[in-house]
């Protein structure tokens, strides 16, 4: 239990006192994850309204693999996207393995699904006759898809937040495409790792504190907005 | 489909104008979502640039060699001990490198190496590096240091091992009272050397009171310290992780228990990629004087004494004399 105390004293300290490793690690973490989040969205929002609005043949198979894409293991989308950028791997002409362009890579993947699931369930929660008003009312295309998205706008915040959840509390993928490296690839959650079998507990804690915080603030925001103005009375 | 002003001109049965939908769009908040967008955007352009710089802002020192990074595939211990935090900012400074650290077992290091996956091996394995030698995919090994494995286990020492000279007769005593065994079990450097002494022995362990953790030393120890089991570990990361077990060394000072640490870089002949220049720069790095004053030193102010003991220049049966 002292750990648990210690830690959270070291982890004030670290934060009024500007700890720059600490600092910097965390900022790190925010833009990896958050670059990965807004990928994820930039895919996952397509094709979740897709799904949602057209049938076609096969429609159930892709859900189903989306829906499986949902609770993709992150370590084996690290695996996969390691093998994929190794130097003699398909992609390795590119030159990403451990660089955080790579986990930003392998986070976008395990995001991706999550945010296509929960768009899709959002926009299937509308009531099918809100579709027929707004072709009604002489919507375009684009003002119909920009409508329908803002009646669902609740459960795509839901999306972002369990998208930016999964990856920014992720560790499997992240260390094997990115390797841990100080000062470069090393994230909240990989340096969680390293201090745990360094068996500096004390800023293991501190560490898992901050990366709570930072979630928490990020989730903060999002919900905020989601929420806006939707007090019940 | 037509836009929505064109039906008013033509029809005018329509309540709504496109004006009048623009402006419910505006303002039922469309617009705050697109704002929202738009932000997200910029965060995430933001972050991207961020990470590019990073990429770009690689040390700039005094010389600066045509490919910069070096992949370097290393041991657990070298990273959980904490020496190569030393080390490695010493030589980035010094040859404009940029080190990336893999740690990882010997035997996935010793793996990535014959893939050519990584560009210098620095690994505690004599037994498995050899046939990479001998294949030529490593070369100009080095030896680097040493330090030696311990066994250890809890203080009251079920098994009775306690101040045996031979690790083969503490093992065989610790699958006789079938005490608990906390194996690495994960092919890395101790795992193979713990494999060696079993051998040794000529004990096949099995059984519940043989467990594989399948995780690193520090974490192995852990483990061990938590179930009352013996383990083998490396002193230096029994002697980082000390202040969070309950376990004493039992045996040591056995022949057999010497951890002997190799550099070697990986042949460029055999695999195109390789950074060589920034390989063989390392190799030299970690024999070279200045580097093996600092492992001669190093742990003595934290833990009293030192975790590695320098052999640059010494053949593999001098050490440790």
């Amino acid at each position: 239990m002292s750990f648990i105390g210690t830690g959270i004293a070291e982890a004030l300290r670290m934060l009024v006192t500007g700890n720059k490793e600490v600092l910097e690690i965390t900022w790190r973490t925010f833009q990896v994850s958050g670059t990965a989040t807004v990928i994820s969205v930039l895919i996952g929002v397509p094709i979740g309204t897709f799904l949602a609005l057209k049938g076609f043949f096969g429609r159930n198979l892709v859900i189903s693999v989306v829906n499986l894409g949902m609770g993709l293991p992150p370590v084996v989308v690290g695996l996969v996207t390691w093998l994929c950028l190794t130097r003699y791997g398909p992609l390795g002409f590119l030159g990403l393995l451990y660089t955080p362009t790579a986990m930003v890579v392998a986070q976008a993947i395990i995001a991706s699904p999550i945010v296509a699931g929960f768009t899709m369930a959002a926009i299937q929660s509308i009531n099918p006759k809100m579709r027929l008003q707004i072709l009604a009312l002489g919507a375009n295309r684009v003002q119909f898809l920009l409508l329908l998205l803002r009646e669902a706008r609740l459960g795509l915040l839901a999306a972002v937040i369990a998208g930016f959840g999964g990856v920014i509390s992720e560790v499997g993928a992240s260390i094997m495409v990115g390797g841990n490296i100080k000062g470069y690839t090393r994230v909240l959650t990989t340096a969680i790792a390293l201090e745990v079998s360094k068996g500096s507990f004390e800023l293991a804690t501190a560490l898992s504190i901050i990366l709570l915080l930072l979630a928490f603030l990020i989730t903060a925001v999002l919900t905020s907005i989601q929420q806006h103005r939707r007090q019940p009375q | 489909m037509p836009k929505a002003g064109e039906k008013l001109e033509q029809g005018g049965q329509y309540l709504i104008t496109e004006r009048g939908l623009l402006k419910l769009i505006k303002q039922k908040g469309i617009k705050r979502l697109s704002l929202l967008l738009v932000n997200l955007l910029i965060i995430g352009g933001l972050a991207l640039s961020g990470c590019a710089t990073q990429k770009e802002k690689a040390p700039a020192q005094s010389k600066t060699p045509k490919v910069k990074d070096v992949i370097l595939a290393t041991t657990t211990s070298t990273v959980d001990t904490g020496l190569l935090d030393v080390l490695i900012p010493k030589f980035e400074e010094k040859t404009g490198y940029k080190i990336k650290t893999i740690p990882a077992g010997s035997g996935q290091a010793l793996a990535m190496g014959e893939k050519g996956e990584a560009d210098v091996l620095l690994v505690h394995s004599p037994k498995k590096e050899m046939p990479l030698v001998t294949s030529g995919v490593a070369i100009n090994r080095k030896l680097v240091m040493h330090n030696d494995f311990v066994i250890v286990g809890p203080a009251d020492d079920p098994a009775g091992i306690k101040g045996l000279k031979s690790s083969a007769d503490a093992f065989k005593k610790i699958a006789e009272k079938k005490a608990v065994f906390i194996s690495r079990g994960d092919n890395s450097g101790t795992h193979t050397k713990e494999l060696d002494i079993w051998k040794q022995a000529g004990i096949t362990p099995e059984g519940a009171w043989y467990q594989q953790s399948g995780q690193g030393m520090g974490q192995t120890l852990l483990m061990a310290s938590e179930k009352k089991g013996y383990t083998l570990t490396d002193r230096g990361t029994f002697l980082a992780q000390q202040k969070n077990i309950k376990l004493a060394i039992l045996v040591e000072g056995d022949k057999a228990l010497l951890n002997i640490y190799h550099v070697m870089q990986v042949n460029p002949q055999k695999f195109s990629k390789v950074n060589a220049d920034g390989a063989k720069a390392f190799v030299e790095f970690m024999v070279s004087p200045e580097t093996q004053k600092i492992i001669a030193d190093f742990g003595k102010d934290k833990y009293g004494q030192a975790l590695f003991v320098p052999d640059a220049g010494k053949s593999e049966d001098e050490v440790g004399k």
